[in-house]
């Protein structure tokens, strides 16, 4: 403890050069007090809100069912009737009734919003293209993980590693972004989704699509 | 202030703060906060490194082990995340709004005046009044966490004496979009 009083004192004054002794007086004083320890929260894993918040949220029916499944004293302080009643506090029913009404809304609203959502993205296509740079030589792009949420640039690092190979991201014709890898790794590629390997997982390996582009064809077909 | 944040678009770089600076900020910080240094000392150790997150609009973040601990704008104050409020949340002062105005809080409106003054509300006695431009920690009737940090934009004798129009003003509050970066 005194030593490192005695570091506190010496570290201090030092940067703030222009007014070194304003600080000073009053810590020395006094012993260093033991650091205060940290509230622990408990935070909603539905939606990652302290639990006495989640009837603001706009997944209030999951959050119920997740609380009461890990902790059901927690449950019961905030849901059961008594605590119904109590929460209300100074607001008026009225104001309760369109808050839980709202709430309802809300959670309905975000439901079909993922759902489109989810919808949207089982139907995206992932292709990988395998391009004929000239006799021997070919490039593969792949195009489309992004709909399901991969960062593009881990998934081009981790396909260069994988194949020993350069990968970059960059983009197209079209002005889409896509992975381009150096060589002729479709099958491969499609291996590791298949397996779900790092940075691919949750990509279904039935949306993805194999496409030629041969030199003497025009370009982007 | 988040309202609309991501770190794809608005981050610039991460670059580590060198040591002398980060003295600089940790005195900032001690001076600004209700934080006694050795609490300090566990939420940020002298040993780790502060990285200085670098995002558009002059806005800093800083973290420690990948986690965002504070952020400034400009040369303005120094906010802790709500989550670091969360874990001492003694480091800022504190107001209260009534359960009406919660909602609209969480929705990053601005808090008047009578949802601080109302009976769920709270606002600090006048003779240790707060001045305008001050960071708070925003409570909210019934509820023992914080819902968001703000700053003053009177101060709370006016909030009192005039009660009406802006009281505070959220910088950060749950479920925004800087709420929802817990690593950078
Ligand atoms: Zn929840």
């Amino acid at each position: 403890m005194v030593r490192k009083n005695n570091q506190d004192q010496k570290g201090q004054p030092t940067p703030a050069a222009p007014a070194p002794s304003t600080t000073e007086p009053t810590e020395p004083a006094e012993p260093i007090p033991e650091p205060k320890p940290p509230v622990q929260v408990f935070y909603c894993a539905v939606c990652t809100f302290p639990v006495e918040y989640c009837e603001f949220g706009s997944s209030l029916s999951k959050c119920k069912e997740w609380l009461k499944d890990v902790r059901v004293d927690l449950y019961e302080r905030f849901y059961s009737e008594d605590a119904l009643q109590a929460k209300i506090g100074t607001m008026s029913l009225e104001a309760q009734s369109k808050l839980e009404k709202d709430a309802v809304e809300k959670e309905a609203k975000a439901d079909a919003k993922a759902d489109a959502a989810l919808k949207k993205k089982l139907a995206s296509q992932i292709t990988i293209k395998r391009i004929e740079r000239n006799k021997r030589k070919h490039v593969t792009a792949i195009h489309g993980l992004e709909a399901f949420g991969v960062d593009l640039k881990k998934a081009a690092k981790q396909f260069a590693s994988k194949f020993a190979t350069g990968a970059s991201v960059t983009k197209n014709a079209q002005g889409l972004e896509e992975i381009v890898v150096q060589g002729d790794v479709g099958d491969e590629v499609f291996e590791l989704i298949e397996k779900q390997v790092g940075v691919l997982k949750g990509i279904p390996p039935d949306n993805v699509e194999f496409v030629e582009d041969k030199k003497k064809k025009s370009e982007g077909a | 202030m988040f309202k609309r944040f991501s770190l794809s678009s608005d981050v610039s770089g991460q670059t580590p703060v060198k040591s002398s600076i980060q003295r600089s900020i940790r005195n900032a910080v001690l001076s600004q906060w209700k934080i006694e240094s050795s609490t300090l000392e566990v939420l940020w150790p002298k040993k780790e490194a502060l990285t200085h997150v670098k995002c558009k609009d002059h806005l800093s973040i800083y973290a420690v082990q990948g986690e965002p601990i504070f952020f400034q704008h400009s040369d303005g104050p120094i906010y802790p995340t709500l989550r670091v409020l969360h874990r001492y949340p003694f480091i800022l002062p504190a107001v209260k709004v009534d359960r009406g105005a919660i909602r609209f809080l969480l929705a990053g409106a601005s808090m008047m005046c009578p949802g601080l003054t109302s009976a769920g509300g709270y606002l600090p006695p006048d003779d240790t009044p707060l001045e305008a431009g001050v960071p708070v920690a925003i409570f909210t009737e019934g509820k023992e966490h914080a819902a968001a940090i703000g700053i003053t934009k009177l101060s709370t004798i006016e909030m009192r004496k005039v009660n009406k129009g802006v009281g505070v003003e959220p910088i950060t509050y749950l479920g925004d979009e800087f709420w929802a970066i817990k690593t950078v």
